[in-house]
């Protein structure tokens, strides 16, 4: 029951989309540096992430690619501070505006941060549902805590958030059950985005979801950005559904990120040798290219490699991948953790990426 | 490492015997409703006039949206669930009319890949336990002999050397370790069909290849049957011959691999093709085409096209009266679809 029979027929081409994609703004909304978040398990300490750096701009969209066990959402876990018990590292520092958010307590980051500037949509969010509880009051209730909206006012930007995400008015009065898994998965995107946060955290949104339906999400993804010029950070290990919302593409192994690259030249030449045999292994319904895999299996992360930690899989190995590779931001602007590109730094050891080129 | 190229299939194709191994006609799967405990509320038409054959050695695909009922066709394949319409026939024998030693015979003879394999192994049961099984139900040999053939079906699955996994749990292994040893527990008792239900969709993409590669290899050693269930059409190319896609219970189209995504017929398979992306950066810069709506219930599904409350091409006064019926519009390539009627 679609209300959106006008994005029907034939692919459009969005103006708005492509010159977001450019770069319009190339202010810096997120810096994260050094992040780490380490549990403390019965069978010693799970390097879950372990020196995380980026940065985001302004209505760009990141992607966190990687498979899983990699830390992926615990890194988005990190990001919003919803940890679990047995935390026993979380240092860095993550720089929203300026604002070092690592410095506040629970109390302020739980009313200045989390759904005021950051919102998450989690693993299986659809399935997060109070069943028990009105579509409506659901989506209304971060309004209602954060914006001390009344009831009635909050009801109605949550009949509007609905509508923008491409569900009926109606679908307020309903209850979870009554509603499939796509128009499941579109109320917990309008619930992240009622408060209209500056960035929304997504961790695999689409990836329990048929083809069509996904295609839909991220088309309602799409438009919202354009709309409401939001920065997307997009946790996934599906490359080809990531390819749609993407501007750069961190790819992230054994709790590290290992490739951080604007998304036009990374699809089109990966880097680091993880990244190209990630690549080779994806399926393409258009091309006969032949198919590959990475033998062996991704580090355990109670005890990484000491080197380089796709060392042991890696085909291209040689000696110096005993030892730790520094990132190394190779001509372009791309950052890449890998002796490889050695010969092709420019400045060497840089841990902050500089802006975007255009592309 | 690499798959085999579509050239290859190409020759195996020509090679193909031409016997029939299993034929399945005009089947259809029903579940009932029940309200309270014996008043009918109707049924769940989950298999819906699904007719095909598959010939020996043969691999066909079955794609389709979850709740199409494809999972549901393979089972009733299985001879997990029986058939309200229709028959299911195996080397000539007729499902239906299978009982003891019989029926026993045709499980024997059909192997089934789960899509969860964690879900499908016992969580107390060691690998040898779990292959061994098996081998004792169907009366299979000697200790020796069953031991000789557990340890050639885990080298077959590449799960080397075999004697760090015999005495190792499901949970000691990892996703991909794990769907290996739901294969070599399918293939222990030298089936000739394979019905495989998603094995790869719960595992990462890197290990995706090398499974579907393992089944591909298994097809061609052993000459066998091989019906892959999946939602991801673009894992389809890489393994099988002719592909069929299901929608709301029927199979609306089948075509040849290649002949279906260079040359789609029916406007749902248009519309799965068009929304599946491949990765490329410009696809972010377009939005698109999603027919509206959702998959119909199968409890009242539409009158005629099952499709039509969806289509772009939606014929008024025909598509919602008539069910469509397969029409040949191309050679070896088949649509339900009026679109397709050369009849006056």
């Amino acid at each position: 029951m679609s209300p959106d029979p006008h994005k029907a027929k034939v692919v459009m081409s969005i103006q708005g989309l492509a010159e977001s994609r450019i770069g319009v703004s190339t202010e810096t909304l997120l810096r994260v540096e050094d992040l780490r978040l380490h549990f403390g398990t019965t069978k010693g300490v799970l390097r879950a992430v372990d020196g995380v750096n980026f940065e985001l701009e302004k209505n760009h969209a990141l992607v966190i690619l990687g498979e899983s066990g990699c830390g992926k959402s615990s890194l988005a876990r990190a990001l919003l501070r919803l940890l679990p018990r047995n935390v026993q590292t979380y240092t860095g520092r993550i720089f929203v505006d300026d604002l070092d958010i690592m410095t506040l307590d629970d109390e302020r980051f739980r009313r200045e941060v989390r759904w005021v500037k950051i919102s998450f949509v989690p693993q299986a969010a659809m399935n997060a549902l109070n069943p028990v509880v009105r579509v409506g009051d659901q989506v209304a209730e971060p309004l209602m805590i954060h914006s001390g909206l009344g009831k009635e006012g909050a009801w109605q930007s949550a009949q509007e958030m609905l509508q923008r995400v491409g569900l009926p008015a109606d679908f307020l009065r309903r209850y979870p059950f009554e509603l499939s898994g796509g128009m499941r998965q579109r109320t917990a995107l309008a619930m992240a985005l009622v408060t209209r946060p500056q960035l929304v955290v997504l961790d695999e949104p689409t990836s329990a979801l048929d083809v069509l339906t996904q295609a839909n999400i991220m088309n309602v993804l799409k438009e919202i950005r354009r709309e409401f010029k939001t920065s997307f950070i997009l946790i996934t290990h599906d490359v080809a559904t990531s390819s749609e919302l993407a501007d750069r593409v961190a790819v992230m192994y054994a709790g590290q990120i290992v490739e951080l690259s604007d998304a036009a030249r990374f699809f089109r030449e990966p880097l680091h040798p993880y990244s190209q045999k990630l690549m080779a292994s994806v399926p393409r319904l258009r091309d006969d290219k032949k198919l590959e895999f990475i033998p062996g299996e991704p580090p355990s992360l109670l005890s990484p490699p000491l080197g380089c930690r796709f060392a042991p899989r890696c085909p291209r190995r040689f000696e110096r991948c005993d030892e730790e590779p520094p990132v190394i931001e190779v001509k372009d602007g791309r950052q890449v953790k890998c002796w490889l590109y050695e010969e092709e730094v420019s400045s060497s050891e840089s841990l902050v990426s500089s802006s975007q080129p255009e592309s | 490492m690499t798959m085999s190229e579509n050239s290859q299939l190409e020759i195996r194709n020509s090679k193909l015997g031409e016997e029939v191994l299993l034929s399945v006609k005009e089947l259809g799967t029903e579940f009932e409703l029940r309200r309270w405990v014996f008043g009918r509320a109707g049924f769940v038409r989950a298999v819906d006039g699904v007719s095909f054959e598959l010939k020996r050695g043969e691999a066909i695909a079955v794609v389709g949206e979850s709740g199409c009922g494809k999972s549901s066709l393979a089972r009733t394949i299985l001879g997990l669930y029986r058939p309200a319409h229709g028959e299911v026939v195996f080397e000539g024998k007729n499902l239906a009319g299978l009982s003891g030693k019989d029926l026993r015979w045709y499980r024997s003879q059909v192997g089934y890949v789960q899509q969860d394999p964690y879900g499908a192994l016992p969580p107390f049961m060691s690998v040898r336990r779990i292959l061994e099984e098996p081998l004792i139900v169907n009366g299979a040999g000697t200790r020796t002999e069953r031991e000789r053939r557990i340890h050639e079906g885990l080298e077959e699955v590449r799960l080397t050397p075999v004697q760090d996994f015999l005495p190792k749990f499901p949970h000691m292994l990892s996703g991909g370790q794990q769907q290996r040893v739901v294969i070599a527990r399918a293939m222990i008792l030298r089936p000739k069909l394979l019905v495989a239900d998603e094995p790869v969709s719960m595992l990462d993409a890197s290990v995706r290849v090398e499974i579907l590669e393992l089944l591909h290899g298994l097809q061609q050693r052993h000459d066998l049957g091989v019906i892959y269930i999946t939602h991801d059409l673009s894992s389809v190319r890489h393994f099988s011959d002719r592909v069929f896609v299901m929608y709301a219970a029927k199979i609306i189209e089948k075509a040849a691999v290649r002949e279906l995504i260079h040359n789609p017929l029916h406007p749902y398979t248009r519309a799965l093709l068009e929304a599946i992306p491949d990765p490329d950066a410009e696809n972010a810069a377009t939005l698109k085409a999603v027919p509206p709506g959702e998959p119909p219930s199968l409890v009242q599904p539409p009158s005629g096209c099952r499709f039509h409350p969806r289509c772009q091409e939606f014929m008024k006064g025909l598509c919602e009266v008539k069910d469509p019926p397969e029409f040949e519009p191309r050679p070896g390539h088949f649509a339900m679809c009026w679109l397709y009627d050369k009849t006056p």
